[in-house]
């Protein structure tokens, strides 16, 4: 049995877990997203206007979508999706929350992003995501051992057998998709069509595996095999490539011919989230110009802010420049959002590349 | 009469952490994953009781082909495992003594007081392209070239192997040390020779041991994720890898689900047929381990 003051001792802690409990929960931000969206001296600077603390933790596409879906849409206050996996997630799980838009400076984005990205994370009239940062997959070459990789394919040529790489993920498929002449895109909704165009991709993708040294999953990883020369070409993102030529000038991001592919990661708020005033306020503090040309420059890709381009420094506007000659920026594919039910094809296909030899 | 409730009270709250911890965290979560392998999706967010997530693992030939690889792998796993374990627990066991005995167990122990990706990580250090002993190949003149030593079964294999050998030597050191030397000793005055010697008495005798350190490799091998991923690369596929891509990368519950209950339900039959094979009883077995 307890005694008086063991049970009273309990109830004081208990008191306190709860006083301290809540006393959190007034002051606190969740934040889930990707590594380098959240650098220390803003969520610094955030706190010292706000008085609100942020508790980051990163993440990847599919692990937000899983996290969230575990709890229903708890244990986060605001998420950053990619902009062409809210639609199809939210009709099948319903994750996420709509969005006030009224709450959200509309003014701070590029006005032609934030409106597409606007209809591509709608359902059913409402709007669940708002852009923050953008970028492309592409493929990042040292130029010096592999000269003439120009487009996906050219990671299956024989030439460089076990020196490539890509990641066994949908955006291999696209691309692959793409530089084999085929419009992943167009085939969205007609799943039948869909299934026949990826079993071609994934025949592809199956014999061009030889020709794989690994498939990444980290980009830490990546660019350490880049690095030492045990990878010559793959298909990665911008930034990682551009990270790489800041400190050997062989290696390049290289838009491929058949195109890169451009995607935009968001905001989103989880459907149980406690903290919204909170959320809203760091997404119009993200997008002030001045945080935003930070948060970009710390993540090595670009913003969706409205105007701080002119603040960003000159060395990635160089680099973007040379990557992306005018005829490449026009060839960039977008993602359109992912109808429900397509990635259960695509997650096949994927399974059976894996598993063959 | 008025002592036996009081009894079982205590009895009751002595046992209540082990029922609480086995019923809440192993139990119940079990009964969960077998509800959801049943259901299958029809529309977003509408489900129906069903086979299909069973089905779909035998008519798929990618997957029950996966598990095969994974279970024939953990099988010459386990029994690399028990013949490099067992001179080193004869060893412990038998010829080391006092500080000796104990710095030799505490040598077994070192490694897993780093995590187990740590160490994993360290084997890529020594094994990739770039790494040491590709390195030191070349230095010595026996390579020309650099050698990728990573990302292929032996690999794989290795890391395993060295990830089991503790839960190997702790219960065959423990059956060999209740061995009588006067035993072994009157094996030699009759005659035998070393190997009929080992062959008819040690290993009887430690049979108890080597049947428990195998179930515990065999089932840490077959439900290990880490360790394939990493060392075999794109060829390393393991079943726990297509339970996590249906759970995390598919959005798939139940088919992770169904795949987690396959898991649990094939890697025990194997290990009850390996029992019936050996004519151990699992009731001895786990005295020893």
């Amino acid at each position: 049995m307890l005694t008086k003051r063991a049970s009273l001792k309990l109830a004081t802690a208990f008191a306190a877990l709860m006083i301290a409990g809540s006393a959190h929960a007034a002051e606190k931000l969740r934040l889930l997203t990707w590594s380098g969206y959240a650098p220390a001296d803003v969520i610094e600077q955030f706190k010292k206007e706000t008085g609100i603390e942020v508790e980051v933790t990163t993440s990847n596409n599919e692990e937000i979508i899983s996290k969230l879906r575990a709890t229903q849409g708890a244990g986060f206050d605001i998420v950053q999706p990619s902009q062409d996996r809210i639609a199809g997630p939210q009709t099948e799980f319903g994750i996420y929350k709509p969005l006030d838009l009224s709450k959200i400076k509309s003014d701070q984005f590029i006005a032609s992003m934030l409106e597409a990205t606007k209809k591509n994370t709608s359902v059913d009239g409402k709007v669940y995501g708002v852009p923050h940062i953008w970028g492309t997959d592409g493929l990042v070459v040292n130029t010096k051992a592999a000269p003439k990789v120009a487009d996906y394919n050219d990671l299956c040529d024989p030439s460089l057998a076990g020196k490539t790489s890509f990641r066994a993920k949908r955006p291999a498929l696209i691309a692959f998709a793409f530089a084999n002449g085929m419009d992943p895109f167009a085939a969205y909704g007609d799943a039948k069509a869909y299934a026949a165009l990826m079993e071609k991709v994934g025949a592809k993708l199956a014999e061009c595996k030889k020709n794989v040294k690994f498939f990444w999953e980290g980009s830490d990883q990546l660019l350490n095999a880049v690095r030492s020369g045990e990878i010559v070409a793959a298909m990665a993102w911008d930034t990682g490539g551009w990270k790489l030529n800041a400190e050997n000038a062989d290696m390049k991001f290289i838009a491929p011919k058949s195109g890169a592919l451009g995607w935009v990661d968001t905001f989103a708020i989880p459907a149980k989230g406690r903290n919204d005033d909170a959320a809203y306020k760091w997404i119009n503090f993200n997008m002030r110009p001045e945080i935003a040309a930070k948060v970009a420059a710390a993540a090595g890709n670009f913003t969706a802010s409205n105007g701080a381009d002119k603040l960003m420094q000159g060395k990635l506007k160089d680099q973007f420049a040379e990557s992306f000659p005018k005829a490449a920026i026009d060839n960039i594919k977008w993602y359109p959002a992912v109808p429900a039910g397509l990635e259960e094809i695509e997650g096949k296909v994927l399974d059976r590349l894996k598993a063959g030899s | 009469m008025s002592q036996k409730p009081a009894r079982s009270l205590t009895l009751f709250l002595l046992l209540a952490p082990a029922v609480l911890w086995l019923g809440l965290l192993i139990v119940l979560p079990h009964v969960e994953i077998l509800v959801l392998s049943f259901s299958e999706r029809v529309a977003p967010r509408v489900y129906a009781f069903g086979f299909g997530n069973y089905l779909e693992f035998f008519t798929e030939p990618l997957y029950w082909r996966t598990f095969a690889r994974t279970a024939i792998m953990s099988i010459i796993v386990t029994a690399l495992t028990l013949v490099l374990a067992f001179p080193i627990a004869l060893y412990i066991a038998r010829v080391a003594q006092g500080r000796l005995k104990a710095m030799l167990l505490l040598l077994c122990l070192l490694p897993f007081w780093v995590s187990e990706l740590v160490r994993t990580l360290g084997w890529m250090i020594l094994l990739r392209e770039t790494g040491i002993i590709s390195y030191t190949l070349r230095a010595i003149g026996l390579a020309d070239q650099p050698v990728e030593l990573l990302y292929n079964d032996g690999a794989v294999i290795l890391g395993l192997v060295y990830g089991g050998l503790l839960f190997m030597i702790v219960p065959l050191a423990n059956a060999l040390e209740s061995l009588e030397p006067s035993v072994v000793e009157a094996g030699f005055d009759l005659g035998g020779s070393r190997w009929t010697v080992l062959r008819r008495i040690v290993i009887p005798h430690a049979m108890p041991g080597i049947v428990a350190g195998s179930i515990i490799v065999f089932m840490l091998t077959v439900g290990n994720f880490a360790t394939p991923v990493l060392l075999g690369g794109k060829n390393g596929l393991w079943f726990t890898e297509q339970i996590y891509a249906q759970f995390i990368t598919r959005f798939n519950w139940p088919q992770g689900a169904a795949f987690g209950m396959l898991l649990l339900m094939l890697s025990s039959a194997i290990v009850w047929a390996g029992l019936r094979l050996t004519g151990q009883s699992l009731g001895t077995t786990l005295k020893q381990a």
